[in-house]
């Protein structure tokens, strides 16, 4: 049963876009609340199909599933096309398990106003799954916009603390990320003289006529810092752990976990295998910030925080410079193990994300200074967030180790002394790690957190909650004891990438 | 000059070619008639009826898309009939419509007689249609003048008000030298053309045609330079380009919404079709692209950078509009740059007005019904709650505000879009740098405005008073479906565009 009589991606992101439509015009609350599941639901299952018969179906040009639709702007050589390769099936994947997590999580949230809130994350939702289902880089872009401008206005009216200001800083860098990666991305259409976005096109186009060296090298550096923006390249990341702090927690999930991935993925699929000459001349600016910037101020700063969802989202910034150090290191293993960490920090970010706001319902507050002890109250909540910090810090037995891994090995051929100190940033990530889950789970409670207990004596997880956080946990899980699985795919990809790189000197 | 020759003169003169204006202006002559023919009480139809006919000649249009005449020139050569001409006559035909609508919604509110808006408003559509189609310098300057006194009318048309009086003194001041300077131009290019010493010179010197070939045979002319640069400046003060732009802010400001609105779209649309007729791929200034290029490109890259920043600090939101349709103009004049060197920039430019149009009106629809009755007095802070007292009127807005901002998947983004890719095929790529930071400014203020309709802002304490806000105007059907309309053509054209690009032959 590996040909299902639809196209699975199509339906996948139309599902959760219909329903949000659906709800724009009028759709009353109960039933958009029972339609939800179904619209968060319907696209994992079908990610799920995708990466079960990944292998077994017919690939052209590397990829799977390929359709393609007109959109009336074919003379431009835009057509919505539709299909996953080894890179973007895992990604796809991801993003239909955070998807469901977090709709599942806004749902038990009884947020004001859910119908609107659950109409945002479904848009969110539909141009998540889109941009790692499009082959046209046109609809790559043109589906992260799409699922960015909720995230604005969720942080905006569900945010919590300075959601005004967070959500005009969020805008405007977010914006400035967007507009230079467009650029560059015209850049790269214009320049390439296919006359396509076609990915596809566009590869067998390069490979057989490169671009000029100066022209790849300034199209990669636009993209880079476009891109960079929007993953929160040191110094541009201050966009991050503000807007993450005052985002509602499932958008904070969607765009931590999947929606930031999109530069990462772009700088993968797009600018490494059609401007081959372009991270020859980057890496090296690109590893130093990553590692001073992003691995190590950034992860100094994170050990000095002291708000939890703070501190959760300096530690996300911190991992995207892992991956821009994969990245630098440009072999097939680092790249690999790119995304494979991708796949993992997205799961486990939006996994601590969701038990912090857990944790806020319970101790009404986020310092951390003034919680303790919450694990004799709730100790299904404790038990699963230090699951998620182990996650989080790369312990074997979890996804996010083996992405790691690989991209140490291939950062030591890359640079020696990067991955020393790269390896120390492991060093820190498990201590403010370890020492937030010790401070909020055990220790004494404090005078605050007895008083808030009184009021309102904390429950354990209820299984709304457990239900999204398990799934989660369960795939890291399972990622981390059955790596094969995605990361074959993720090989076969990256396999013919040297030789594209070859033919272009 | 005897009947003879009179009759030979007007051999062409094809009237059916110009069949949608005559309706217009005949139209606008019925309403004026109806006004003293009509009982009092049944004075309201007239706006309908306008309504009607612009909706009517629309349709016709529609239907007979294809004139024979199409591609030709009538009139002896004052008009040229084209599809971009057909397009535009859409265009002008729209904006009118939807001015028509805001009319209904704004004048209902003020003390003022009614029948005489709409009159001047269907003569001054008509005069557009015609300048779009204009082949001669003598039509352009005819249609022109026509449309210029009627919108010094409509502007101070609130003539009880301060605001709109004043409004009307700075755009008619404002106007008329932009007149002579472009009268000087064009008299200028006339005499040099029809200078008997130089080669080329021709005896029909204002037929753009016979300009171009002169141009083309005298590539340096000191007094044709001349002219041109005049001509330009004559048009950039109808677009509001810099340095050109001073009168935008207060002249949005003061004049009643609904003419706002129509200076904003429809004054900018003909201001850019001239733009494009002249200095176009195969306009008469085509052989001076060395002294019209970097011109225009200054002005576009002063004039993005302007008409944001200077966005950035308004609270009045008609002052907001204004300013940002400033930096809109500086897109507009970025495709008029790539025009040169890319043969998708010109379709580019019109599908950028088209979306344009779409989420000007919506934005504007909700002003209208948002203001009171101080019509120049409409802050940001009014806009405070929008979305729980009317969620319709906020997400037409934040639709609308987010086309003109730019945002995918809406129409304003594929505008953009084609202009900046345009504009890179043209190797205009600084200039492609200062749009970019330009689109990121106006998100700062098109941001804010939705921010002020949508997130909760801080309450001042009970004892001080809230800010007064206007009691606005609850949406009736026919705006609730135009407006609904407004908002969902601005989605769809984001995502399909079908058969708009082929005609605006973008590919």
């Amino acid at each position: 049963m590996s040909e299902l009589p639809f196209d699975p991606l199509l339906v996948a992101i139309v599902t959760p876009l219909a329903l949000a439509l659906l709800i724009a015009l009028g759709l009353p609350k109960r039933w958009s609340v029972r339609l939800a599941y179904v619209a968060f639901g319907v696209p994992l299952l079908l990610a799920l199909h995708t990466w079960w018969h990944f292998s077994a179906v017919e690939q052209a040009d590397g990829y799977a599933f390929l359709r393609t639709y007109d959109t009336g702007l074919t003379g431009l050589g835009i057509s919505l096309k539709l299909g996953l390769n080894g890179i973007s099936m895992p990604l796809f994947l991801m993003a239909a398990i955070v998807g469901l997590a977090a709709g599942l999580y806004a749902i038990q949230s009884g947020a004001e106003r859910l119908k609107i809130y659950l109409m945002l994350l479904l848009i969110m939702q539909g141009g998540l799954l889109g941009v790692f289902a499009s082959v046209d880089v046109f609809f790559f872009y043109f589906f992260h916009e799409l699922a960015l401008i909720p995230t604005f206005i969720m942080v905006g009216i569900w945010g919590g603390r300075d959601r005004n200001y967070a959500a005009m800083k969020l805008t405007i860098y977010l914006t400035i990320g967007a507009m230079i990666s467009l650029v560059g991305l015209i850049a790269l259409y214009v320049k390439s003289g296919a006359g396509s976005f076609d990915l596809i096109v566009l590869k067998r186009h390069l490979a057989a006529n490169p671009l000029e060296v100066t022209w790849q090298n300034n199209i990669f550096g636009l993209l880079i810092f476009g891109f960079g923006v929007l993953v929160s390249l040191w110094p541009f990341h201050t966009w991050a752990p503000l807007g993450y702090g005052a985002a509602p927690s499932s958008a904070a999930m969607l765009h931590a976990g999947v929606l930031k991935k999109f530069g990462l993925y772009g700088l993968i699929q797009v600018a490494l295998p059609l401007l081959p000459a372009g991270l020859g001349h980057w890496a090296h600016p690109l590893a130093w910030l990553a590692v001073i910037g992003n691995v190590l101020i950034v992860g100094l700063v994170t050990m000095a925080q002291r708000d939890l969802k703070q501190m959760i989202g300096y530690s996300s910034v911190m991992h995207m410079g892992y991956a821009f150090l994969g990245i630098a290191a440009g072999s097939a293993v680092g790249i690999g193990g790119v995304v494979l960490m991708m796949v993992a920090h997205g799961l486990s970010v939006a996994l601590l994300f969701l038990l912090a706001t857990s944790v806020h319902h319970r101790t009404h507050t986020f310092a951390m200074d003034e919680m303790g002890g919450l694990a004799l109250r709730a100790p299904v909540l404790a038990a699963l967030f230090v699951a998620g910090t182990f996650a989080s810090i790369g312990l074997p037995g979890f996804a996010n180790f083996w992405g790691e891994l690989a991209i140490f090995v291939a950062l030591w051929s890359f640079s020696p002394v990067i991955t020393v100190l790269a390896i120390a940033g492991v060093v820190i990530s498990a201590i403010y790690g370890l020492r937030a889950a010790a401070r909020v789970f055990f220790g004494q409670p404090t005078d605050h957190f007895n008083e808030v207990a009184t009021r309102h004596p904390p429950a354990d997880l209820r299984w709304a909650e457990r239900i999204p956080a398990l799934l989660l946990l369960a795939a890291l899980f399972g990622i981390g004891l059955w790596p094969k699985s995605l990361s074959e795919p993720i090989n076969e990809a990256l396999a013919p990438a040297p030789q594209i790189a070859r033919q272009s000197r | 000059m005897t009947l003879e020759e009179v009759r030979l003169a007007a051999a062409d003169n094809l009237w059916s070619a110009i069949a949608p204006e005559l309706i217009l202006a005949s139209l606008a002559l019925v309403l004026l008639v109806l006004e003293m023919v009509l009982p009092k009480r049944h004075h309201g139809l007239i706006p309908d009826i306008a309504s009607a006919g612009i909706l009517g000649t629309l349709l016709g249009l529609f239907l007979n898309w294809h004139p024979v005449t199409l591609g030709t020139e009538t009139f002896s050569g004052l008009l040229q009939h084209s599809v971009t001409g057909q397009v535009m006559r859409a265009f002008f035909l729209l904006a009118a419509l939807f001015t028509c609508l805001l009319a209904r919604i704004t004048l209902a509110r003020q003390p003022m007689p009614r029948v005489e808006f709409y009159h001047v408003l269907l003569v001054v559509t008509a005069a557009m249609m015609l300048l779009v189609q204009a082949n001669h310098f003598l039509m352009l300057f005819v249609a022109l003048e026509t449309l210029t006194i009627g919108l010094y009318i409509l502007v101070s048309y609130l003539r009880t008000t301060t605001a709109s009086l004043e409004a009307g003194l700075k755009y008619l001041v404002m106007g008329a030298l932009s007149s002579g300077l472009l009268l000087f131009g064009i008299v200028l290019l006339y005499g040099v053309t029809g200078n008997p010493a130089l080669p080329l010179h021709s005896g029909n010197a204002m037929h753009y045609e016979e300009l171009g070939l002169f141009l083309t045979g005298n590539p340096d002319n000191f007094l044709a330079s001349l002219g041109i640069v005049l001509v330009l400046a004559g048009v950039a003060f109808k677009i509001g380009a810099f340095p050109f732009q001073v009168w935008v802010p207060d002249v949005y400001q003061g004049a009643p919404t609904p003419v706002t609105a129509f200076l904003a779209v429809a004054s900018k649309g003909a201001g850019f079709a001239v733009l494009l007729a002249l200095c176009g791929p195969q306009g008469p200034f085509t052989p001076y692209a060395w002294l019209v290029m970097p011109i225009l490109t200054a002005m576009a890259g002063a004039t993005i950078l302007f008409g944001n920043i200077a966005a950035l600090t308004q609270h009045n939101v008609k002052r907001l509009i204004g300013l940002s349709g400033v930096a809109h103009a500086g897109f507009l004049l970025l495709g008029v740059v790539a025009a040169a060197g890319s043969p998708m920039a010109v379709g580019a430019v019109y599908f950028y007005l088209f979306a344009y149009l779409l989420a000007s009106f919506a934005v504007f629809g909700v002003m209208a019904h948002v203001a009171g009755t101080d019509d120049a007095g409409q802050e940001l802070d009014h806009y405070a709650g929008l979305s729980r007292q009317s969620p319709f009127l906020a997400t037409v807005l934040a639709v609308g505000l987010g086309s003109l901002a730019g945002i995918p998947p809406l129409a304003g983004f594929m505008g953009k879009l084609f202009v900046f890719i345009a504009a890179f095929q043209a190797g205009a790529r600084w200039l492609l740098l200062i749009a970019a930071a330009g689109v990121v400014v106006s998100i700062y203020y098109y941001f804010g405005w939705i921010k002020a309709a949508f997130f909760d802002a801080w309450t001042p304490p009970a004892e001080t008073t809230a800010p007064a806000k206007p009691a606005g105007t609850p949406v009736g059907w026919v705006a609730g479906l135009s407006l609904g309309t407004l908002a969902l053509a601005s989605i769809v054209l984001g995502f399909y565009q079908g058969p708009l690009g082929q005609w605006l032959m973008l590919w």
